[in-house]
């Protein structure tokens, strides 16, 4: 009897150190924002000092043209940034989808941006952006057009530009495998039923490569509502709030404007949209898997 | 009907060459298998006249066109696939008409089209499904289907019915030939089955090692089969193969060898006289051995039973004849048991001679 409790423990137990870790390292800070944005707490303060004030922090955001403005930023950056580099990454992937000589190097060199470290790209691009000695307006320069102010009137299309530049090759990556774990054969049916390299791209690679292109597009745009060192560098989201999107107007509430409980709420709120996107990832996947089983239950009735 | 010539046709995978100059000439709605094991290259040749591999040196001609440089689409045939490769995301109905679509045909003509297809194949209450909720047999149905919508004068099938079940592969084995019978195209079918090659091919071509051994009706590589390869090809169970030497005694030609002594008769005889004592491999088919007690030494074999399988009115049983393993079939009901000697009659018809050093028939 005490044996048989013991067995049923075991694997609880061995499970304990993990789970306590999870809670301390994920739950506790977790909780701890959370508890935090229903305060007016300052950094001076420890967070029991700090005076309950409800949701007043939540509903100051909510009508918060700055607030609006940054989330605004962060949408627009988010949406042309996710729409733009899927084209260019799936387009990359349709092109070099061949066997070449020297497909492995190039693939390598394709992938490079994505293992900078982002503080380092934004440095990159700041100088290459910089408006004399700038590489872009020197070469500019050279064949006589005028200079761009790069990171002034076209701050946001310049940040933009950089996070293409960087994740562009995620996408590449992930569609590449997506395209080269298609059915060959059914590849070669459509050649012999007459599709032209452009009609196989649209009727049967794009559809069948669906899947994973909506979770790689969901991917990235998480991560577009996340980013923050390149900004941070570059522009440090001016000039004016053109280019402050969210997470960076989270780190500076909390570090300039020295308001944790409102930089706690906004970070609830991105915390909100994400979650919402990540549900609506795992729904796709969950729906995707139910009709593949239920296919397969109504195959196996005949 | 267009007809195939395959002219000197070579492939080449880097310095690997896997055909060797494959000559062929096809007529009008013939239906052409070719048979071998895997890797002989008869997937690579059907694959090379549908455009999918390149051609390294030959040319193919289709109504005396060189069609080599062109597209597959651009070369007027139709392909059923091992696999189907059927567009997953696409419904059966979807799948049939593909080509007409591409083709801009006018709709009313496509849906007639995917009607009459769809009859003929017996799929018309599965239109709307998607292949992943089909059966294999349904799904190699679509395929069909797909392929007939075409309307294209030359067919292509590549192994169509190995990832079917047998009872499944033996019933669309019969359809095709059916539909084959109707649809009158020049066919191109390639297999390593050599039962599907038997039974639908007006022409056979065994291939083997990226060249053509063989070919003619199903009736002349069966009874006269040029080489070994050939005749332990054709045929199940397979044929039996024993080495022997030519003897002639007393004006009758025997072969001798180790166990046996068979005396030849007839246009064999006279075959076999001019090559007196030389080393040939006998091979008689297990139809050919027939069970009989009472059959004269000279024109049997005494077989001592190894193995018997049971597979209902016949049973197939393992024997050894001297060292050389030898099967044959028997009657299910006659009494036999394992260690025992029985004596087999041969038809002297039934026996072929081939040359133990380049293994072709005499």
């Amino acid at each position: 009897m005490r044996t048989a409790m013991a067995n049923r423990l075991t694997p609880y137990m061995f499970m304990a150190p993990a789970v306590v870790i999870m809670a301390i390292a994920l739950l506790y800070p977790l909780g701890y924002m959370v508890w935090g944005s229903f305060r007016d707490w300052n950094p001076s303060q420890s967070i029991g000092e700090a005076e309950f004030v409800g949701l007043k922090n939540y509903i100051t955001l909510w009508g918060d043209p700055n607030f609006h403005e940054s989330l605004g930023v962060t949408l627009r950056f988010a949406f042309f940034v996710v729409s733009i580099e899927m084209v260019l990454g799936v387009g990359l992937a349709l092109l070099l989808d061949r066997d070449i000589r020297g497909m492995s190097v190039l693939r390598t060199m394709f992938i490079l941006p994505m293992m900078i470290a982002p503080v380092v790209v934004g440095l990159m691009w700041r100088y290459m952006y910089h408006p004399t000695i700038g590489t872009f307006n020197r070469f500019l320069e050279s064949i006589g057009l005028p200079k761009v102010d790069w990171l002034g009137d076209h701050a946001l299309t310049s940040i933009i530009i950089a996070d293409i530049w960087q994740w562009t090759p995620f996408i590449f990556i992930l569609s590449l495998a997506a395209l080269q774990s298609l059915p060959r054969s059914a590849l070669e049916a459509a050649r012999i039923d007459g599709a032209t390299g452009w009609q196989q791209i649209i009727h049967i690679k794009l559809p069948l490569m669906m899947p994973v292109l909506i979770v790689t597009g969901l991917l990235r745009l998480i991560d577009a509502f996340k980013v923050l060192e390149v900004i941070l560098v570059m522009t440090n989201g001016g000039p004016g709030l053109s280019t402050e999107i969210l997470a960076l107007r989270i780190s500076r509430t909390a570090t300039e404007f020295r308001e944790l409980g409102v930089a706690a709420a906004m970070s609830n709120y991105l915390l909100i949209l994400l979650l919402l996107l990540t549900v609506a990832m795992f729904a796709f996947t969950r729906i995707q898997e139910a009709r593949a089983a239920r296919l397969r239950m109504a195959a196996e009735d005949d | 009907m267009p007809t195939i010539h395959l002219d000197k046709l070579i492939k080449r995978y880097g310095d690997v060459q896997v055909l060797h100059g494959i000559e062929l000439e096809m007529a009008d709605n013939e239906f052409t298998v070719l048979v071998g094991p895997s890797g002989c290259g008869k997937s690579t040749t059907l694959r090379m006249v549908a455009g999918l591999e390149d051609v390294s040196e030959g040319e193919i001609y289709v109504d005396g066109k060189p069609v080599s440089h062109l597209e597959p689409k651009d070369r007027d045939l139709a392909m059923v696939f091992q696999d189907y490769a059927l567009y997953p995301h696409m419904n059966v109905a979807q799948n049939i008409s593909f080509a007409l679509r591409l083709a801009k045909r006018p709709k009313p003509e496509i849906d007639a089209k995917v009607r009459e297809v769809a009859d003929m194949v017996g799929l018309t209450e599965f239109l709307h499904r998607k292949p992943g909720a089909l059966s294999g047999g349904q799904r190699q149905r679509v395929a069909m289907a797909r392929a007939l919508a075409k309307d294209s004068g030359i067919f292509l099938f590549d192994e169509p019915l190995s990832n079917l079940d047998a009872k499944l592969r033996g019933q669309m084995r019969a359809e095709l030939a059916v539909m084959s019978q109707r649809v009158q195209k020049n066919m191109l079918y390639v297999t390593h089955d050599q039962i599907e090659a038997m039974t639908l091919a007006d022409r056979i071509v065994v291939m083997h090692g990226g060249y053509i051994q063989q070919q003619g009706t199903p009736e002349e590589l069966f009874k006269r089969p040029i080489n070994k390869f050939v005749a332990g090809f054709l045929g199940s169970p397979p044929m039996n193969f024993l080495n022997g030497q030519i003897d002639e005694r007393s004006g009758a030609i025997y072969v001798v060898g180790d166990g046996f002594e068979v005396e030849l008769e007839g246009a064999k005889a006279d075959a076999a006289r001019q090559h007196s004592s030389k080393n040939i491999i006998l091979g008689v088919r297990p139809s050919d051995l027939r069970f009989d007690a009472d059959a004269p030494a000279n024109k049997s074999l005494s077989l001592n039973v190894m193995v018997s399988e049971y597979v209902g009115a016949q049973s197939v049983l393992l024997c050894k004849c001297g060292s050389a393993e030898v099967m044959v079939e028997l009657n299910s009901e006659t009494p036999v048991a394992l260690g025992q000697t029985l004596t087999f009659a041969v038809n002297p018809n039934g026996v072929h001679l081939f040359d133990q050093d380049n293994e072709t028939a005499l």
